[in-house]
């Protein structure tokens, strides 16, 4: 049993390492509480938020290149991006929709990340959409590794494209096709279904008629794998097993950490007509934040003090991140009327 | 100069374009060993391999998707759509994606890409096999939409398109395929995504047309001169998206009337986009109702030779066309 659990990837990871994910978790956590608070307080227009889901995406983000390698993310990815380099600024631009705002230059809804210096491409509202253009990246990379343009162990360049879903957004065609296309050419690619047991309101057994979305990949001849999604380091142990094996070249895979939402899909829905107090509550005790601390503290890696310090911290980046974005002006009228084409 | 025929001028420029740029890659199905369904890559997989010219799985929307994944990562990639009918799976990723990339990430990401298909009506393909799709794309800032009649346009046009920073739609007059035949002279040259051409100056009147009905128009402007001593100008639009509003109102401030012809159906097609411009900053000049000769407003092209030979313009019935708005 020792022996398995010291071949976990992540027990070669550093106090530091491990204390920079929990604080980004952290931080992430704290970002979207705000958001939350600016919408009711009629401030923002809308938030789509990711609590609950920071385990998974801050697991994800740490067993890739980061900031190197492709990412196409989705809405609820506030933590994973935040991980890649997105600043709560960034982030609070978006919410007010001000001007240069990082992602789209206020064009698109918050939360709709993209950075083309972190390679984050940019993602749309139709769900689903970015799968196949991820296995568009993964294929790029193996051509360009072999007609010679780069050099497959170079890590400056990205050597894999991640991909992330809710699992209802499975059901659509564009992520059949897209998996389809990376068991196919066998692409350096990764696909993180966060499945959080809903899709708004309809559960996974009105998506599909297995219970695990992992056990659909065997049908792409991609390899499938599910986790605790609200385990960080279990999602990093597997996202890392199947980074390396992308990076040797070995194929696609999907890995579903299941997880769930502790808040409505979004600041327009109210979550009480599809699902019990109760239940949202006995996940609340799943917290993977909770979690990581607790684990964390047992292990004698994180202390009261140092908890204390980065909550400190954390309202004091989120406070200046609000003001900031306060402060922006808005984009010019016709600001609407630049980069339909490039040039 | 060579005289080649359309599909042979489109299969030089990927050849060409292959040849030049080692990120350019063809996909879609059938583009492999067995060249197309056209044979519009014939020759090019036993010249550069199987990672260059891809096979794609029997699945539109990934092929464009894959497309603007690889073009993200600066890859050229041209991706084939077996016929245009087929296109309309991928409708999402052209219009909600490639279209909207750039715009939609504040000029960050950029989609190099080109979807080719063929298209049109006249070859027994009824329904599913004779659609023109262009209205529905024209539709959409951020997409470039191009479709050439000429050997010489078609070669310089899809080199444009594949240098173009844009995703490109490039449709094919398959009708035109071999029926077409022109001079393109060997090696490198573009013809720039944008300005319309004028095939044939006239004083009389002016017929807009695209892809094949641009070729028959020609040949009916011809048939008038004949026969009834009329001085017919033919502007090739070619790009329909940008719109080249300069070439609609410069040639109808010289004649005064428009005529425009395309196979796709009347009603919200590309010809009203012309008549609106003429409405708006052509109107001094009009010394006729706009005219529009169109497919019928029926749901698609019908098998049976009779039907179809009714739904298709041909140089007869531009001809008849034309007469009609000269006399006006
Ligand atoms: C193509 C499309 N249809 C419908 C929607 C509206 N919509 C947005 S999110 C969503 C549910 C997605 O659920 P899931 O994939 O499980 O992800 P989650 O939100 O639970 O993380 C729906 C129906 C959409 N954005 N795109
Ligand atoms: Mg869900």
């Amino acid at each position: 049993m020792a022996t398995k659990i010291f071949a976990r990837p992540s027990a070669r990871l550093k106090a530091e390492h491990l204390l920079e994910m929990f604080w980004l978790m952290l931080l992430s956590r704290r970002v979207d509480e705000r958001a939350w608070a600016l919408h009711r307080q009629g401030k923002i227009a809308f938030h789509i938020s990711g609590m609950g889901h920071e385990g998974a995406q801050v697991g994800a983000a740490f067993a890739i290149n980061r900031g190197v390698d492709y990412v196409h993310p989705y809405y609820r990815d506030l933590a994973l991006v935040l991980a890649l380099g997105i600043t709560p600024t960034d982030f609070m631009m978006s919410l007010f929709g001000k001007k240069d705002e990082y992602s789209s230059k206020a064009r698109q809804m918050p939360s709709h990340f993209g950075s083309k210096k972190l390679n984050i491409v940019s993602g749309s509202s139709p769900v689903a959409t970015q799968v196949p253009q991820a296995a568009g990246l993964a294929f790029a990379i193996k051509y360009k590794q072999q007609a010679g343009l780069v050099n497959p162990d170079d890590s400056t360049q990205p050597r894999l494209a991640l991909t992330c879903l809710g699992e209802g957004s499975t059901s659509q065609g564009e992520w059949h096709e897209g998996m389809n296309w990376a068991g196919v050419h066998q692409l350096p690619f990764i696909c993180l279904v966060e499945n959080n047991l809903y899709a708004i309101s309809v559960p996974q057994e009105g998506q599909m008629a297995v219970s695990n979305v992992a056990d659909r990949a065997a049908a792409y001849g991609v390899k499938g794998i599910w986790v605790d999604g609200n385990d960080v380091l279990a999602v990093y142990d597997a996202v890392y097993e199947a980074a390396q094996r992308a990076y040797r070249g070995e194929g696609p895979t999907l890995v579903e950490a299941k997880t769930y939402r502790v808040v409505p899909h979004s600041s327009d829905d109210d979550d009480r007509s599809y699902r019990s107090r109760e239940e949202v509550e006995e996940w609340k005790k799943k917290d993977p934040i909770l979690r990581f601390e607790k684990y964390l503290m047992d292990e004698g890696i994180l202390t009261p003090e140092r908890l204390d310090e980065y909550e400190t911290r954390a309202r004091a980046e989120v406070d200046r991140a609000q003001h900031a974005a306060e402060a922006a002006p808005y984009p010019a009228e016709t600001d609407a009327l630049d980069e339909v084409y490039a040039d | 100069m060579t005289v080649l025929t359309l599909i042979d001028a489109i299969k030089q420029a990927m050849d060409e374009e292959l040849e030049r740029d080692p990120r350019v890659f063809i996909t879609g199905e059938d583009v492999g060993k067995r060249g197309g369904v056209f044979r519009a890559t014939q020759g090019l997989y036993d010249k550069y391999g199987g990672t260059r010219i891809v096979d794609s799985p029997l699945a539109e929307l990934s092929i464009v998707a894959t497309g603007i994944g690889a073009a993200l990562a600066d890859l050229r990639p041209i991706c084939e759509i077996q016929f245009a009918d087929f296109i309309h799976p991928a409708f999402n990723q052209i219009v909600n994606e490639a279209a909207k990339m750039h715009y939609r990430s504040g000029g960050q990401w950029r989609v190099p890409l080109v979807i080719r298909a063929p298209y049109g009506g006249g070859i027994s393909g009824a329904l599913y096999h004779s659609q023109s799709v262009e209205a529905f794309f024209t539709h959409v800032p951020g997409l470039k939409v191009v479709i050439p009649s000429t050997p010489y346009d078609a070669k310089g046009l899809l080199k444009s398109a594949v240098r173009d920073p844009n995703p490109v739609l490039y449709f094919e007059p398959k009708k035109g395929y071999r029926a077409i035949k022109g001079e393109v002279p060997p090696g490198d040259y573009t013809v720039p995504i944008g300005p319309a051409r004028v095939a044939r100056e006239g004083r009389d009147l002016t017929a807009f047309a695209y892809g094949m009905m641009a070729h028959y128009t020609v040949l009916a402007a011809e048939q008038v001169a004949r026969e009834d001593g009329l001085d017919v100008e033919v502007i090739d639009l070619r790009t329909l998206l940008p719109v080249d509003k300069t070439a609609i109102l410069t040639s109808v401030q010289k004649t005064g009337k428009a005529l425009i012809v395309h196979e796709d159906n009347l009603t919200m097609g590309y010809g009203a986009e012309v008549a609106a411009v003429l409405a708006d900053d052509g109107f001094a000049y009009l010394d006729a109702p706009v005219r529009r000769l169109a497919g019928p407003d029926v749901p698609a092209v019908p098998f049976a030779h009779t039907m179809q030979e009714f739904f298709m313009p041909n140089p007869d019935k531009i001809a008849a066309a034309m007469r009609d708005l000269a006399e006006y």
